[in-house]
């Protein structure tokens, strides 16, 4: 066990923890941020992702003792009031089904759009093609980035 | 920036997120919702609100709550009940407080989630609940004004005296006219009066969706609760030998490892510490059933289909004499893969049984299920068992089983303390519940001109029951027709999954009778119009669908994809009734560098009323690329009784990359709303594969797609 400190949403926590404990389970076991879902444990299906810095990462392989100083954002603390510009195009163009991984996919697609402010049609599916939506609301995932992209214009 | 520790607990870290949200958070327990214009509603002003009946409250401030009883997959119920409620109520929909209801059978019937019934079922119920109270508000109003209620009417959480010049809102008459008896016989709304119904509505947990609120299951937390997970035997047909604990009960975080029922339970306070503690467990496993492996299921179809024990589930006529006197005999068999439900949330349950009652909050579509399985493991009556549904990130029939129920129960009653049971993704796939591997023969007739003269089915299943549908199409159409079946036991465990039997009954069916439409020399789509004409004109024996409504959706369809008129696509077309339901689809698939993709798919539905017509698109574009991605990719196989897929990298499931467009049409005919939540997904996989047939001419009998030699291309 170590001591970690954190840097989350602004935040910051002291946790007392195994260094291969992978930053998903920090986040739902330690800190109750329980919005940063778990699907696979292996990264295949982006359920899991937060932004370290201004990366999108997997949590469920990032290991704590990884983290450093780096600052993690989750869905949380995306924005103060759910109004970022990516979750508001989620809403209008209501996306969600189950609704259980849309935290990833938005913390994908505002990556992306940090990235790359104006994505090509092919560039957005190459950027949230990663990120399994078992229900099938990938038309109106492409739709609500495409949506979000002209927002923060 | 705020320092704190965590290790100090979660608890306070809850406490300080609800003052840094500003107000006051919703409580857990009903699975609150705050409608996004609004803000937020606390849960105190439901409570002092008088109750009208099961499904609404109103408080003196006007605020209507609805209580919405079906568990919430994804199919958006926890909307659309609403809405109908609403719609016959008048009520402003932004003042409207949506909760989860818990199990309530002294309130509430048929909670449940499946057959894509609840709709069909409850959507009298749910007008009338709005109705009554709209009357009774209405009857207040009559009296508080002294005026007769035929001068009055509604709109907007308002009665309305348009003679006398004044309206009054519901808040201000709902003490009173929840006094008043409860009117027989209320009049409903004229459908072109709906205002919701119909109307594109917003999911309204779609706030607390995109801001990560604590809507699952799995994200449920009690304080001092432990976590726990289960080590399932490896392979079906196992059991324990010997589990040597002392390792993994010696790791850090570990409270508790115990057997139970062929199972090792393992709970501490972290899912990492158990993740990592599973792996120092030591289990033994011996063989209790002969361990089957997929290419025993080859082997053991082709013996179910030649077997003489088989269960008629339908005949009409003579079907020897008229395959005797065929001109032409067309035979085909069909065949599937096991496959894993895969729900994004795996399986969960919390569970705290106490010595005087069980307390179980989780996803599930069978609540009442849930609780009867507590009562059988515990011996505590049903009625000191609360159940709680939480949103579920999915289910596809996974969670009408209640096996995780039941395992969280055994390690609470075990521990004496609350737990919460997770799966892992690795768990989810190799320890539950499947759609089962099932092969099709199919026999057709056809005499000198083409016509299908007789017409053969047989289904050989596993544990699946019955695997036909003998009286959905082409019964009725055919004189000379034999439906039956036979059924292997595996010891591979099965459940219904999304649209059971017809997710592939429906591939092998329509890609069948595409082929007995090209040997008779004919249109796919005229063949089958003939057929259903044919079945109009001249009945065969019971027909279990709607002629002219599978008729509708079929020629709608074709016009609407431009059938046989576009030049450098193929189109490949297929139309299915289940879930009281009708859709057609055409496939477009165009070559590129030879091989086949699928470009873009048409849908034609009739659903009776639309109730949500932002939730009834998603439920038929999600049905279709569900059974698209199934049809291409979804392959679970079995070595020595052991699935051989265990997550993600070894599955696959569709991705955002490999979605043809997809356009939906729905037909308005102004019946009652029959089921949607399944209906979309059989047809798709048929129209695909006859699409890929005319780009490469070579036909599919066998899923996954993707393994296909026509996936190649023509040769």
């Amino acid at each position: 066990m170590a001591l970690y400190k954190l840097n989350i949403n602004g935040k910051s926590y002291e946790a007392d923890l195994e260094p291969d404990t992978p930053l998903l389970w920090v986040l739902r076991d330690h800190l109750g941020l329980t919005g940063t879902k778990y699907g696979c444990g292996i990264a295949q299906c982006g359920a899991c992702t937060v932004h370290l810095k201004d990366q999108a990462v997997r949590s469920c392989v990032f290991p704590v003792a990884g983290i450093g100083n780096s600052p993690v954002t989750t869905i949380e603390g995306l924005s103060e009031n759910g109004d970022h510009p990516v979750q508001q195009a989620w809403d209008e163009v209501d996306v969600a089904q189950c609704g259980y991984c849309q935290a990833g996919q938005i913390m994908t697609a505002a990556a992306l759009l940090r990235r790359n402010p104006n994505p090509s049609a092919e560039e957005i599916d190459a950027g949230m093609t990663g990120n399994i939506c078992r229900c099938g609301t990938y038309h109106r995932i492409r739709e609500a980035v495409t949506l979000a992209a002209t927002k923060l214009k | 920036m705020e320092n704190q520790k965590t290790d100090s607990g979660r608890r306070n870290f809850l406490k300080q997120s609800l003052i840094a949200g500003g107000g006051l958070l919703i409580g857990f327990n009903l699975g609150g919702t705050k409608l996004a214009a609004q803000g937020i509603i606390s849960n105190a002003a439901a409570e002092a609100a008088v109750e009208f009946n099961s499904f609404l409250s109103i408080a003196g401030n006007g605020l209507v709550t609805i209580y919405s009883p079906n568990p919430e997959i994804g199919q958006n119920i926890k909307t659309s009940f609403p809405m109908i409620v609403a719609d016959e109520l008048d009520v402003d929909w932004t003042k409207v407080n949506i909760l989860q209801a818990p199990l309530d059978n002294s309130k509430f019937q048929r909670q449940v989630t499946g057959g894509s019934g609840a709709i069909p079922h409850s959507w009298k119920r749910l007008r009338e609940a709005g109705a009554t109270a709209r009357q009774m508000l209405m009857e207040a109003a009559a009296q508080r004004w002294k005026v007769p209620v035929s001068e009055l009417s509604t709109a907007d959480s308002m009665v309305i005296h348009k003679a006398g010049n004044r309206s009054i809102g519901y808040g201000e008459l709902a003490e009173a006219a929840a006094k008043l008896p409860q009117p027989a016989n209320v009049k409903l709304k004229d459908p072109k009066d709906f205002k919701l119904i119909g109307k594109a509505v917003k999911n309204v947990d779609n706030k607390d969706i995109i801001t990560g609120k604590p809507l699952y299951g799995i994200d449920f937390y009690r304080e001092g609760m432990l976590i726990a997970m289960v080590q399932h035997p490896p392979a079906f047909g196992m059991k324990i030998k010997s589990v040597d604990s002392t390792a993994a009960k010696s790791m850090p975080g570990i409270t508790d490892v115990f057997v139970f029922k062929n199972n090792v339970a393992i709970a501490g306070k972290s899912t990492w510490q158990i993740m990592k503690a599973r792996k120092a467990l030591k289990v033994t496993y011996e063989q209790e059933q002969e361990p089957e492996s997929s290419s025993d299921h080859d082997r053991l179809f082709r013996e179910l289909l030649d077997s003489k024990d088989a269960t008629v589930r339908r005949k009409d006529g003579d079907v020897e004499t008229a395959f005797k006197r065929a001109a032409r005999v067309i035979t085909k068999e069909y065949q599937c893969p096991f496959l894993p439900h895969s729900p994004l949330e795996p399986m969960n349950f919390f569970a705290h049984v106490r010595p005087d009652g069980v307390e179980l909050v989780g996803p599930t579509q069978t609540p009442d299920r849930a609780r009867s399985v507590a009562a059988e493991i515990t011996g505590i009556a049903p009625e000191k068992i609360t159940v709680e549904m939480t949103r579920m990130g999915g289910a596809f029939g996974r969670r009408l089983m209640a096996d995780f129920v039941e395992e969280a129960v055994e390690i609470s009653k075990q521990l004496k303390a609350p737990v919460k049971l997770i799966w892992s993704r690795e768990d989810d796939m190799t320890g539950g519940y499947y759609r089962p591997a099932v092969r099709y023969r199919f026999e057709a007739a056809l005499d000198a001109s083409g016509n299908m003269t007789a017409y053969k089915l047989r289904g050989a299943g596993m544990n699946a029951g019955n695997p036909t549908r003998e009286h959905n199409f082409p019964s009725g159409s055919v004189e000379n027709l034999l439906i039956d079946s036979v059924e292997h036991k595996s010891p591979v465990s099965t459940a219904p999954w999304r649209a059971p039997i017809t997710n592939f009954l429906a591939f092998a069916e329509q890609a069948f009778i595409d082929e007995v439409a090209q040997a008779a020399g004919k249109d796919p789509v005229q063949f089958r119009l003939e057929l259903m004409d044919k079945a109009k004109k001249s009945p065969v024996g019971k027909i279990g669908y709607d002629i002219d409504r599978m008729k509708k959706v079929s020629e709608m369809v074709a016009e609407k994809s431009g059938w046989g008129k576009k030049k450098g696509v193929y189109q490949g077309f297929s139309v299915y009734y289940s879930h009281l339901s009708y859709v057609a689809q055409v496939a477009e698939v165009v070559l590129d560098a030879g091989k086949p993709v699928v470009k873009k798919i048409y849908a034609v539905a009739d659903c009776g009323q639309v109730v949500n017509l932002s939730g009834a698109r998603q439920q038929v574009i999600g049905g279709i690329v569900d059974g698209l991605g199934h049809a291409m990719y979804g392959n679970l196989t079995f070595k020595e009784g052991a699935p051989e897929q265990k997550n993600f990298h070894q599955y696959r499931l569709i991705r955002l990359r490999e979605i043809p467009e997809i356009e939906v049409h729905f037909v308005d005919n102004g019946m009652d709303p029959t089921g949607l939540g399944e209906p979309a997904l059989p047809p798709t996989g048929a129209a695909v594969a006859n699409a890929i047939f005319k780009a490469t001419g070579k036909r599919i009998y066998n899923q996954p797609l993707t393994e296909q030699d026509a996936m190649k291309g023509a040769s």
